[in-house]
């Protein structure tokens, strides 16, 4: 009965078990609480989520957290907005860039070599880390 | 001239957030160590460029049937929770302790992703030695 129930739910995704789910919640609200004090960054937390708990596959799981964390800056930026304001002209420079980015990167999810960007990717972001850290 | 260079750091971060890597993670920092802004500025910039950017890669994803929105309602839900109590909090706390903090996040994750990156890398060359790839992501190297 709950096999089938599960079954029902999950599709193929029926090895979904209980301390998963648990182990999905835990992280989604650590997820949260970085995307909402560090303003982004949720994302590369909820791609290794869905890969190892929820067994998605890369390029899925990279679309699905981007799914994902978008209802989340959603609020967050009404929180930010109210909270501190913001320098819109120069903002929305940037902001015009990131679409444009976007749209690159989108299309070129599945062309581009990522495991190759990403250890370039991470690499940079420990550098820039610490440099943050020292001040 | 600056405005060029606020749109090169926004391509940069964009192309990474298109492709679900977490692209303010390399956005912020190169708003605040190459341009100088503070890093409160630079997360709300960060927050509100990413909306109109993942509408835009959400639709292609989609059409690529590449969301998955079981697993979707699964994380956002209990990370709505706790976005609004840090985003309520953020503003509220000092510049470089906001900064020292985000240095941390991001030194640390970049660890551990790096070391899983490579760990996989090595993983999937070494079956791949042994047997033909099964999946896509594989096939690529």
């Amino acid at each position: 009965m709950k096999e089938k129930f599960e079954e029902k739910i999950w599709g193929e995704n029926n090895a979904f078990s209980m301390t998963k789910k648990i182990w999905l919640v835990i992280g989604s609200l650590v997820a949260g609480i970085c995307t909402g004090l560090f303003g982004g960054g949720g994302g590369m937390l909820i791609v290794p989520l869905l890969t190892t708990l929820y067994g998605l596959e890369q390029d899925k799981a990279h679309a699905t957290a981007l799914a994902t964390i978008f209802p989340l800056c959603c609020i967050s930026s009404i929180f930010y907005l109210v909270g501190a304001g913001w320098e819109y002209q120069n903002g929305l420079v940037v902001s015009l860039g990131v679409v444009v980015g976007g749209i690159v990167g989108s299309f070129a999810l599945r062309k581009i070599p990522k495991r190759m960007l990403g250890v370039i990717f991470y690499i940079l972001m420990i550098g820039g880390g610490v440099k943050m850290i020292i001040g | 001239m600056q405005y060029l260079w606020m749109i090169v750091a926004g391509v940069c971060g964009g192309i990474i957030g298109g492709m679900g890597m977490g692209g303010g993670t390399l956005l912020i920092p190169i708003l605040t160590i190459l341009l100088g802004w503070s890093q409160l500025a630079a997360q709300t910039t960060n927050l509100v460029a990413f909306l109109p950017m993942a509408l835009v890669s959400i639709v292609i994803h989609t059409k690529h049937k590449l969301v998955d929105f079981k697993a979707l309602l699964w994380v956002t839900l209990p990370a709505l929770a706790t976005t609004c109590v840090a985003s309520f909090v953020a503003p509220k706390l000092e510049g470089d302790l906001l900064q020292k903090m985000f240095g941390w996040f991001i030194a640390v994750v970049g660890v551990v992703m790096l070391g899983k990156t490579i760990f996989d890398w090595i993983k999937s060359k070494s079956n791949k030695t042994k047997m033909p790839p099964k999946s896509k992501s594989k096939s690529i190297f």
